[in-house]
């Protein structure tokens, strides 16, 4: 093994960027990854990923409102019940409104929530900021990295495969 | 889009991903405005040791040193409390609805407008919670399993509101941050030292990888759409407080869509009185054109016809449902007591308005500003009308009343327009203030499109 955690070819457009990822795709690269200052689109698919995100969002809110409802009815039927001329103590219509906010907000912070832990943030430090030049990631420049765990990687052939795509440059990212 | 519309652009000249960071940054980095924040965080200051000292004395004294009493049980802290959870709505709209109407204009303004959506919900949360009587156990507001048996009574829109407030401000809360947290990203890119430490903690790490993005446009999608669903949900629980009651000029189903209506006039009103001192202040009159001043005061016009709307309906079911003290109070607003404040209200809330027919009206930034205020205290002054007229009114003349706001229901009110410029002024100095991953995108489709 080498001492290199992946290479990093830094392009100056998204559309370069974008042709870069489909090319390795098409070379049999699979630990590749893009970065951009902005979602670029197309990028997902070139890397064949897609997010299951919005199954979090449904299911923590599907229970998130059935729990409040049921509890609702516990609270005012069966735990605490208050007689209140004789209406019913299950008051369903009444109940909705708590449920819808609760649907929503555990909804939202499910999805929050599965967001940053499947994107595996917070992490304060990656080894891709020891590399000076990409802290344009975050302004203006598209990156296109391909890493070394890759079953096809080989270090020379992967620089020169990158060096084919003319990127600005190509860094190595250490370990 | 027609070509006539594409040739007026969202932004003036043609910025470039590096010419958009730099301005936005700039606006965070640049000492040429740190002179007169300092002095306006100072004013602010005072405004916010104001709320502390209003706040002092209600848990001090408790509400007597307010001036509501019999029959007139809620005060301007009421007022108060819909005014601003009515501004808050703006900042959802323009961030939720029009992100999934896919507007681009909104790309310019959207964190600012949550940023004012955030601060106003806490200042308007306060409002209930100090007028609770004793604002020491607002939790019991929460179910919590205590040693009482206690349960709060899920029945009553006092406790809906707590719910509706407390979800909206929370979900505001991190659909702000999730949009902000590329933009931290930029900022530790481009800061050194304890500054760029301090924004990577906030930054959480982001890097920008295609897959995070994936995520992150999934997970802020999601988070427009259950937003949207506050939009008109919050201001319809903040109606029940009223509607659910049986007192006339409460008592109206039409309250809901009014009430939500009337936010959203109210909340545009209030993006334009913070914006257009705003852009010229931090210059970014670049990124928010006079075209984007344009589309909210549109925005506002059309909420505003929704709300004048209300205010036939309201009139003409108060005469229609033939109920005598309904027909009472309609008579003291048209030409009794409530008369002076209510075309008072029609006047601000309704005539002037309707100047943005006309597109002079809605590209001179000072009529729009002039307007903006009008507006914002038109709209106040209708939540009096709704609060405190019906209140001071009732069912039988034997039990009217009279209300005047103590100085401590001012220092109040003041106290919380001190707080909301304080922590505006904070934000507009430590976070971007406009969306710079955004406006890049918007800048990369326009190069596609070759335009």
């Amino acid at each position: 093994m080498s001492g290199l955690r992946g290479l990093l070819a830094e392009f100056a457009g998204a559309d370069d960027v974008l042709a870069a990822a489909r090319a390795a795709r098409r070379a049999g690269y699979v630990a590749l990854e893009v970065f951009s200052p902005y979602p670029v689109e197309g990028v997902a698919e070139a890397l064949a990923f897609r997010s299951r995100l919005a199954w979090v969002t449904f299911i923590a809110g599907l229970l998130g409102g059935a729990t409040i409802f049921l509890f609702q009815g516990w609270v005012h039927a069966i735990d605490w019940h208050l007689d209140i001329g004789g209406r019913r103590s299950f008051a369903a219509p009444a109940f909705i409104v708590p449920t819808f906010e609760i649907t929503i907000l555990s909804a939202a912070l499910a999805t929050v929530f599965a967001m940053f832990v499947k994107n595996g943030l917070p992490r304060l430090h990656h080894p891709l900021f020891a590399i000076p030049a990409f802290e344009r990631a975050s302004q203006d420049r598209f990156f296109l990295f391909i890493g070394a765990d890759d079953p096809r990687f080989a270090e020379s052939a992967a620089r020169a495969f990158l060096e084919s795509l003319a990127p600005l440059e190509v860094h190595d990212v250490p370990r | 889009m027609t070509r006539g519309v594409d040739s007026e652009r969202w932004t003036e000249g043609e910025p470039d991903l590096a010419e958009v960071n730099d301005l936005v940054v700039g606006t965070v980095q640049s000492p040429r405005t740190r002179r007169s924040w300092l002095v306006a965080l100072t004013l602010a200051g005072f405004g916010v040791l104001a709320l502390a000292l209003a706040v002092f004395g209600v848990f001090w004294w408790y509400v007597g040193i307010w001036g509501i009493d019999t029959p007139v049980y809620w005060g301007i802290a009421i007022t108060n409390f819909v005014w601003w959870v009515g501004i808050a709505h703006a900042g959802t709209l323009i961030s939720a609805i029009l992100l999934l109407a896919e507007q681009p204009w909104r790309r310019s303004i959207n964190r600012f407008a949550e940023a004012m959506t955030l601060f106003a919900i806490a200042c308007a949360g306060m409002f209930p919670l100090l007028h609770l009587g004793r604002p020491e156990f607002f939790y019991w507001l929460l179910p919590y399993p205590n040693t009482y048996g206690y349960w709060p009574q899920f029945l009553s829109p006092l406790v809906w509101d707590f719910f509706a407030v407390a979800t909206y401000g929370t979900v505001s809360l991190v659909f702000w941050y999730i949009g902000l947290v590329p933009d931290l990203a930029t900022m530790r890119d481009r800061s050194t030292g304890l500054r760029a430490r301090v924004y990577g903690l906030f930054a959480l790490g982001w890097r920008g990888s295609a897959r995070h993005w994936e995520r992150h446009q999934i997970a802020y999608l999601l988070l427009a759409g259950l937003a949207t669903t506050l939009v008109v949900s919050v201001h319809t629980i903040v109606s029940f407080d009223f509607a659910v009651a049986q007192l006339p000029g409460w008592h109206v189903t039409v309250f809901p869509p009014y009430f939500v209506a009337g936010a959203i006039f109210s909340g545009f009103a209030m993006v334009l009185t913070l914006l257009i001192p705003v852009r010229a202040w931090l210059g970014l009159r670049a990124l928010v054109t006079a075209r984007h001043l344009d589309y909210c005061a549109r925005l506002m016009l059309t909420a505003g016809l929704v709300v004048a709307y209300g205010y036939a309906a309201e009139l003409f079911f108060a005469w229609y449902s033939g109920d005598p003290h309904e027909r009472d109070l309609l008579a003291s607003h048209l030409h009794g007591r409530s008369a002076p404040l209510f075309w008072l209200i029609v006047g601000l809330n309704v005539v002037l308005p309707q100047s943005l027919w006309w597109r002079a009206a809605r590209r001179s930034t000072v009529w729009l500003f002039v307007l903006s205020i009008a507006i914002n205290l038109g709209m106040w002054l209708e939540r009096w009308l709704i609060v405190i007229s019906s209140l001071e009114h009732g069912f039988l003349p034997t039990t009217r009343g009279a209300y005047w706001p103590t100085f401590w229901d001012w220092l109040t009110l003041a106290g919380t327009l001190g707080f909301f410029t304080f922590f505006m002024l904070l934000f507009l100095r430590f976070v971007p203030a406009i969306a710079m991953s955004e406006l890049r995108e918007l800048v990369a489709e326009r190069r596609r499109r070759g335009a």
